[in-house]
């Protein structure tokens, strides 16, 4: 690893100051995933801005009909919060699968999703529930957000402060993780609200993506019948030594039909 | 259960320092003035070296040298030495391509020593290290078995036509052959035995620091054999005497064989400290160690087991071809052999046995012994087989075991590969297993599964293992290049306190407290009165090291002979001072004791007496402190019988551990409690190996499973709770009646899993399914059979 200088501002704009003073910088939200790739010496920031001392990144609460996470909340707390559970159980089961119980511990809602990693947990989530990140400067719909592998319109110094989930009628999450890293292989979330199904799929693909033939199955029938014998195409899923396209592929369909059973 | 001595479950005395963080590792030890180093690793597969240019590293901050295998080779260093030598089945000797601790123009395999860097900080040498400037000139590579076996393939090493470096034998051919071709069933198998990364918690470390004041040297290493290092590097590579070397190897944290073998870092710290001298000390980081520290396993075979009509086995043919990787690592060339092919008449009593093993040169890390080391190998080969007869022939798989076992009389038994079981009693073990399992159960169980969607089965393994290589005249015989005996000193101390110094060292065993239950034992004392040493070749006489399960067999027996030569000592001056004769004095429980009289003298009084020597004996020798030297009589042969039910969940592919129910014959049990951990540990490694682990090399050698991400081990959640039981028979050749418990549970239970996979998925016509059985595999098996 290399050297680095440290900062934990105590704001949002003083983070930004911070990063924009110090070149080569990067913002670090639990560092989960930045610690690692930098201690592969895969990232070597000049300066690290740590975001876990701010208090206005913190907090869950309810706001007409819709939960609004602060992005500095990490998984466990997420997992944890009776608001989480009691809205959309879904949501707390998730955060409480992600990786083990350290990274529970130090990642965090906003860190994952400015990640966009696309075998990360939570951005299945985003796009099923459609949810909406808000920045320091704007409003980005998930399915806008997330862009592909490791890619979304965050400017530099754009902070996620928070994401607001709609509460579903129901929701439901299975996911086949990945038996080293537990990473998903192949995540799928479900969200209902009356007719309008959402299928997001996390790890199988190069980013998180929507199921529209199984949406539109469920639509019609939700229920996991709705869906036996479908899958998704194996075109363009990854394909790799941990699992081939093609496996990936049968386990959306699996994942799926095991999210709409595990729906509330 | 007794509280104290032989039998009782003591808590392990090593552990109050292990679980307070009080350990004392080699990167915990600091040299005065001691520098760090960082290796400069091939990122190629296989290349040649145009040159190497260290200027701009030399300029980096901190830099203090950077040295090649060029600067070695001026030097006059030598080759890491392989350990056992293997003919070819034409009597000629395997290609023994020299290997120098760091490359000189030609790097073999994706993490091979090109460079050194020594640096006043270790995150100096590493940055300095990648201003290194290797020039590589990349060579068609040998990723695996099947390029390496290809005709017209490139070669790893020019000497060695086809990448062969042996292609041995054992058996008689012509019998098998005959038992074959008259069989009234052959039983047919192609099996992988998957390649294993060891990743012992402890990253290897060495720290080399030469002595300019009376030209020595302290190596401090993490090995499972101090003794065995200071003898290869020290006579082999550096040419160093004994007497001027010490090897110290401290608290290891955990090793699984990949810590037996003499490592190319050791020499470089070592020789790297007298040139620069100073102390220099390196530590791996662990993606070092996926790529550096030597691997296990990794056989194709093609199995053929012949029987006759009424199920009995009458010959068994097997061709494996063993990939070796780069270089012949320490033992390297004995694993796929002699620990091997030795095995493989297992607990039957099949007559005519033929092996031919082929070993491959590849770009690979070398492989080496690995928990079980060629005995899993052996036993996977065997037990499938067996199932495998069982489902073709339409037989019950206990009822075929039992039909073949070697019987309780025909012992000792001499097997058509060599080895001459002592003892056993095979059908005892198997039916403590089945009753463990509740196998006559299992039917029920299957069908409440079913109508839970899931595919049950149950596996089976009855297996023979060898432990503690012996004796040193036959190992010799067969290619070993060095001892294969122990060396226990026992010290008793004036007041009657005891320290004993053994050659087998402890990274987790719990030697520590295991021999002081010996010595309590057999010399009446508690255990806090006995302390252990290891680990330190200035402390210690002599020792051959811990491997091959071999600790207790060979290390405790030698501690025992020392023991009774202390007693006969010690007899001789309670005598003196009964006024007896000797023959009238008898040794119990820490007492010696004029026989029919009250007249008694307790240890510590005799050895009181043998230090202050004032009423003692004429011409005996004052002190009371013995060593032996004990070379056994044979191997020693745990065996045991595992049973797995597995639960299988035909949308994923997921296997579920549903039961793991061992009993085994590990000969007499000193303490009860470690040897349940180590079944446990041996087991986590062996369902590792059947359900988890897996070393990826891409077609260009890279190696893709180089880190946590992507290599599985086994966590504990993988794990069910086992059901461990014993059926003992005590070894009939050494002193104290054991066989060895460390390498079981890795060498039994893979079969039984993969067996009891096949058994769940058999109704949708799977025959084999390779390891490890990752959901895919099982989900495509199940495809591949319905389609």
């Amino acid at each position: 690893m290399e050297d680095f200088a440290f900062h934990r501002p105590g704001s949002v704009a003083e983070a930004q100051e911070t990063l924009r003073g110090t070149e080569d910088s990067k913002f670090m939200a639990g560092g989960q995933s930045l610690i690692p790739l930098m201690k592969l010496d895969m990232a070597a920031p000049g300066a690290v801005v740590s975001l876990t001392g701010i208090d206005e990144l913190r907090g869950i609460e309810q706001q007409d009909g819709s939960l609004v996470i602060g992005a500095g909340m990490t998984h466990s707390e997420v997992a944890e919060s009776d608001d989480v559970r009691n809205a959309i159980s879904a949501l707390a089961g998730l955060a409480g699968s992600i990786g083990d119980p350290q990274v529970r511990n130090r990642g965090t809602l906003g860190g994952s999703v400015a990640h966009a990693d696309p075998a990360a947990d939570y951005p299945a989530a985003l796009v099923a529930l459609g949810a909406t990140v808000i920045t320091d400067r704007r409003e980005i719909a998930a399915e806008d957000f997330f862009q592909g592998m490791f890619e979304t319109p965050l400017e530099t110094d754009e902070v996620i402060t928070s994401v607001r989930f709609p509460v579903p009628d129901s929701a439901g999450y299975s996911k086949f993780p990945n038996p080293a890293s537990k990473y998903a292989i192949a995540g799928v979330m479900v969200a209902r609200n009356g007719a309008d199904v959402k299928v997001a799929v996390t790890g199988a693909g190069t980013g998180v993506f929507r199921a529209t033939a199984f949406e539109e199955a469920l639509a019609g029938d939700f229920s996991a019948g709705a869906l036996d014998g479908a899958s998704v195409s194996a075109d363009g899923l990854v394909s790799d030594t941990d699992a081939s396209a093609e496996y990936r592929a049968h386990l959306v369909g699996v994942m799926a039909r095991r999210a709409v059973e595990a729906c509330g | 259960m007794p509280e104290t001595g032989i039998g009782a479950a003591l808590l392990r005395k090593e552990d109050k320092r292990f679980i307070t963080g009080k350990g004392k590792y080699v990167d915990d030890i600091n040299r005065p003035g001691q520098a760090y180093a960082y290796i400069v690793r091939s990122p190629e597969a296989h290349a040649s070296i145009a040159g190497i240019d260290a200027s701009e590293a030399l300029k980096a901050p901190g830099v203090v040298a950077v040295l090649t295998g060029a600067d070695m080779a001026e030097d006059g260093v030598g080759g890491l030495p392989a350990g056992w030598g293997i003919l070819f089945q034409d009597g000629s000797p395997m290609i023994e391509p020299a290997h120098p601790p760091m490359v000189v123009d030609r790097v073999r395999h994706v993490g091979d020593q090109v460079a050194v860097v020594i640096a006043e900080t270790k995150a100096q040498a590493k940055e300095a290290a990648g201003l290194v400037d290797v020039d590589y000139q990349p060579l068609p590579a040998i990723a695996g078995l099947s390029q390496a076996s290809a005709e017209g393939a490139a070669l790893v090493w020019d000497e060695a036509p086809g990448n062969i470096c042996y292609d041995w034998g054992l058996g008689d051919e012509a019998a098998t052959d005959a038992a074959l071709e008259g069989a009234a069933h052959v039983v047919t198998l192609d099996l992988v035995n998957n390649r294993l990364i060891p990743n012992a918690i402890e990253p290897r470390a060495a720290i080399g620091d030469y002595d300019a004041t009376d030209d020595s040297y302290t190596l401090y290493t993490t090995s499972q054999n101090p003794h065995v290092i200071r003898l290869l590097m020290g006579a082999f590579v550096l040419g160093l005497p004994e007497h001027k070397l010490r090897i110290v190897a401290p608290d290891v944290g955990g090793g699984f064989g990949s810590k037996i073998f003499h490592y190319a870092e050791e020499a470089i710290m070592t020789w790297a400290s007298k040139r620069l001298e100073r102390p220099v000390k390196w530590t791996a980081e662990r993606s070092e160690s996926f790529m550096s520290d030597a691997h296990g396993r990794d056989h194709i075979t093609h199995a053929e087991l012949a029987l006759d009509a009424d199920g009995k086995f009458v010959g068994l043919r097997v061709n494996t071809a063993a990939n070796l990787g780069a270089y012949i690592s320490t033992f390297g060339a004995a694993v796929p052999t002699w620990l091997y092919a030795t095995l493989f008449s297992g607990c039957y009593t099949t007559p005519a046995i033929f092996a031919n093993v082929k070993a491959y040169f590849t770009n690979t890390v070398p492989v080496d012994a690995y928990r079980g080391a060629g005995r899993p190998e052996a036993a996977f080969v065997l037990e499938r087989l067996v199932h495998k007869a069982a489902v073709q022939l339409g037989m019950d798989p206990v009822e075929l075991r039992k039909n073949n076992f070697i019987q309780p009389d025909q012992f000792p038994y001499q097997t058509p590969v060599a080895l001459e079981y002592d003892v056993g009693d095979y059908d005892g073990t198997f039916d403590a297993a089945l009753e463990l399992a509740d196998y006559s159960g299992f039917g029920a169980r299957r069908e409440e599964a079913a109508t839970r969607g899931k595919l049950r089965g149950i596996g089976i393994s009855t297996f023979v293992e060898a432990c503690g290589i012996a004796p040193s005249a036959v190992a010799g015989q067969l290619g070993a290049r060095a001892g294969l005996f122990e060396v226990g000193h026992v010290r008793v101390h004036p007041t009657g306190s005891i320290t004993v110094f053994t050659g087998s060292h402890s990274h987790g065993q719990g030697h520590e407290t295991t021999f002081a239950q010996l010595v309590s034992d057999r010399l009446g004392l508690p255990e806090d009165q006995v302390e252990i040493v290891h680990g330190d070749t200035a402390q210690v006489a002599f020792g051959m090291g811990t491997y091959g399960s071999r600790s207790l067999a060979v290390g405790g027996s030698a501690i025992y002979m020392a023991m009774e030569k202390i007693i006969a000592k010690g007899t001789i001056i309670a005598a003196h001072l009964m006024e007896a004769a000797v023959e009238d004095v008898v040794f119990d429980k820490g007492n010696f004791t004029v026989a029919g009289t009250d007249k008694t003298k307790a240890l510590g009084e005799v050895a009181f007496a043998a230090y202050v020597p004032h009423n003692y004996p004429e011409d005996l020798e004052p002190g009371l402190d013995e060593t032996a030297f004990y070379d056994p009589k044979n191997f020693t042969f745990p065996a045991g019988a595992h049973i797995v039910e597995v639960e299988i969940d035909p949308d994923t592919g997921v296997v579920d551990l549903c039961g793991v129910s061992c009993a085994d014959d590990v000969g007499r049990i000193i303490n009860p409690m470690i040897v349940d951990g180590q079944m446990h540990g041996g087991l986590a490694q062996g369902i590792g190996q059947a359900l988890l682990e897996s070393c990826i090399y891409d077609d260009s050698g890279q190696l893709i499973t180089g880190s946590y991400m992507n290599y599985t081990m086994p966590r504990a959640a993988d794990l069910p709770f086992f059901k461990t039981g014993h059926h003992i028979t005590n070894c009939t050749h050494n002193p104290l009646g054991v066989k060895g418990v460390g390498e079981v549970g890795s060498i039994g239970v893979p079969p039984a899993i993969i067996n009891a996979i096949v058994d769940a998925l058999s109704s949708a016509g799977v025959e084999h399914i390779d390891m490890p059985a990752t959901p895919e595999r099982v989900w495509r098996a199940l495809q591949d059979a319905q389609a």
